[in-house]
């Protein structure tokens, strides 16, 4: 397992010996299996694997959905402490997340300037002047290539997938917190729009500074986007290292076949290997 | 020159809205299919591909309905047949359909054996369920899927493995054409890879004679199909062979679709993506000029006038643009 020691970026959020264990006796599974990572503040990280292997698991570890079976996540270099209610919400102040489904992350009753009114005032904005709010609402909504006058009065389901995705990313440049995980978020969005959502959570790396952990199975999109890669296979993770490194120089055998497993242009596909 | 399989002529189909507003979603689409060919698809949500393949099984239900055009399978035209009896003698025979959401197309409650009995007493009730199972077997051993799945409910099978189930089920009855539409949209690679050989599969032993592939992932497409067809707003902007379409995009829109494909190869992460800005027009009053038009970086007002016609350049291949072909390529050209 090799860790980059040589960066000098200061530690964002890293784990060492995480496992989680679903079930007991017979039944039990080891989704996630003793896995030490390091995510550096700024970073661009991506965790890749197929289905099943555990990359969901592991984001919900990170978020503190749910509990660790065994090891420890350190936060900014300290173990991480979430036992109490309040400390969780403390912690949620740093961390937020994109997931898969737009359609499903959005509450269907309010509206879409009470969604973004509501980041505001989660970030202490509660007692600023009216206009001061619509201005910045107006500018992460700019952001994100959305019009703010077209969004106002409006409901969720009132969007396209793709619009849907981008509030969700103009949500997270008025939260500014300082890790963004993102969970397949364009798993369901088609190749078009695809770009775009990859351009903002660049931007977002770019302008804030954000650390980012991008999940996919797709490791096309996570060798275009990431500074680093995690490849993870039935909850271990295989090879890791930037992302020239895993991907043009690939040790694994996991890798190999990932890579040689996406549809090309330039060279002969070869169906057999299945 | 095979036998044309499947031809289209101009066919059009709407939606009526429950303010009695009509959308046309396939806005005169011709197409024709030669015996053991494939055909890809292609374009960004909501451009009409879904109601294509939905319209070319004759699968009118409102708010879906037929407006002209003729639908040939093998000289037979299904386009003025009541619902019942294309359900009776065209469904699964002539044509068969892999949904969207073919993970949850199962009911849980049933083996998989019984959908297969369903299916072929559908056709024929006079067939034993002997006959049947060794039928199933059979065929199921041929395309690789091992044959305790029919024993076995949808819950007990794995993503990938439930999708090529479904396939295996609609193409039973050896359909003439099949029509698959995002089969592996929601699968990992290596599933998706196996789906696609599956696929190829039923091809080459001839259980099917051709087959629609629907996606938006061009990538894919140029590997499965032979022709490549790009959808925009209900029209088709352009048509050519997979080849030609993926290193030689004429129209405006195919080559900004062309720009958004990602590899794991080496470069990838010098060359910047292109996103194509905007959205697709709102079909309920469509433009009146090109209906790309209001995206398009090389639009003039001229295009924006009046409609523009599919234009024919010689092997085949279409497109729709009021730009010179020659032109277009010496833009590209320089871009670069």
């Amino acid at each position: 397992m090799s860790i980059n020691n040589h960066d000098i970026r200061p530690l964002c959020l890293s784990g060492r010996g995480v496992t989680k264990v679903f079930g007991i006796g017979d039944k039990k599974t080891v989704a996630v299996d003793h896995v030490d990572f390091d995510f550096r503040e700024g970073e661009l990280v991506s965790i890749v694997g197929e289905s099943g292997s555990g990359k969901t698991t592991l984001a919900k570890m990170l978020l503190g959905l749910i509990s660790v079976t065994e090891g420890e996540i350190f936060y900014q270099g300290k173990p991480r402490d979430i036992r109490s209610r309040k400390k969780k919400k403390e912690y949620w102040k740093n961390i937020q997340a994109i997931f898969q489904d737009p359609f499903s992350s959005f509450n269907v009753f309010t509206k879409i300037d009470t969604v973004l009114l509501d980041c505001i005032h989660m970030r202490g904005g509660k007692h600023l002047p009216k206009e001061k709010k619509v201005e910045m609402m107006a500018e992460a909504c700019s952001f994100v290539n959305l019009k703010y006058e077209e969004m106002t009065n409006k409901y969720p389901f009132e969007l396209s997938g793709g619009q849907m995705q981008r509030l969700m990313i103009a949500r997270i440049f008025l939260l500014k917190p300082k890790i963004l995980l993102a969970d397949e978020p364009t798993s369901m969005i088609d190749a078009c729009s695809r770009a775009t959502i990859l351009d903002m959570l660049m931007n977002l790396r770019n302008e804030i500074g954000m650390t980012i952990i991008f999940i996919t199975h797709d490791i096309g999109l996570a060798y275009y986007i990431s500074d680093s890669v995690y490849i993870m296979e039935k909850g271990k993770i295989v090879e890791s290292g930037t992302a020239d490194e895993v991907i043009l120089n690939s040790k694994a055998d996991y890798t190999k076949r990932l890579i040689s497993d996406v549809p090309k242009i330039y060279e002969e596909w070869d169906l057999s290997t299945v | 020159m095979g036998k044309k399989i499947l031809e289209v002529k101009d066919l059009t189909t709407k939606y009526i809205t429950r303010f009695r507003e009509d959308v046309y979603a396939v806005d005169h689409v011709s197409l024709s299919i030669v015996e053991g060919k494939s055909l890809g698809i292609a374009g960004e949500s909501g451009c009409g591909k879904s109601t294509l393949a939905l319209s070319l099984m004759g699968y009118y239900f409102p708010p879906l309905h037929y407006t002209s055009g003729d639908i040939i399978i093998d000289g037979q035209n299904i386009s003025k047949m009541d619902p019942d009896t294309i359900r009776k003698n065209i469904l699964g025979t002539e044509i068969a359909y892999i949904p969207q959401s073919a993970m949850n197309a199962l009911n849980p409650t049933q083996k998989i054996i019984r959908f297969i009995e369903d299916v072929v007493h559908a056709h024929n009730p006079k067939v034993s369920k002997k006959d049947i199972y060794d039928m199933a077997k059979k065929r199921f051993e041929e395309l690789g899927l091992p044959s305790n799945v029919l024993g076995k409910h949808a819950v007990e099978l794995s993503g990938g493995m439930k999708q090529r189930t479904v396939i295996a089920i609609s193409t039973i009855l050896s359909p003439k054409v099949l029509i698959a539409d995002e089969p592996s949209s929601a699968l990992d690679v290596t599933s998706q890879k196996m789906v696609i050989k599956m696929l190829r599969n039923l091809m080459d032993k001839g259980y099917i004679k051709s087959m629609i592939f629907i996606t938006h992932e061009l990538p894919l497409l140029y590997n499965v199909t032979d022709d490549i067809m790009v959808m925009y707003a209900g029209q088709i902007v352009e048509k050519g062979t997979a080849k030609e379409m993926v290193f030689d995009p004429i129209h405006p829109y195919s080559k900004g679709l062309m720009g958004s494909i990602i590899v794991p190869e080496e470069g990838t992460r010098d060359v910047k993506l292109t996103a194509i800005p905007g959205t697709p027009p709102n079909l309920k009053k469509p433009p009146s000029g090109c209906r790309f038009a209001e995206r398009c970086k090389y639009a003039t007002n001229e295009c924006k006038l009046s409609a523009v016609e599919l234009k024919d350049f010689g092997n085949g291949r279409s497109y729709r643009c009021l730009i010179e072909v020659e032109k277009l390529r010496e833009v590209y050209k320089n871009e670069h």
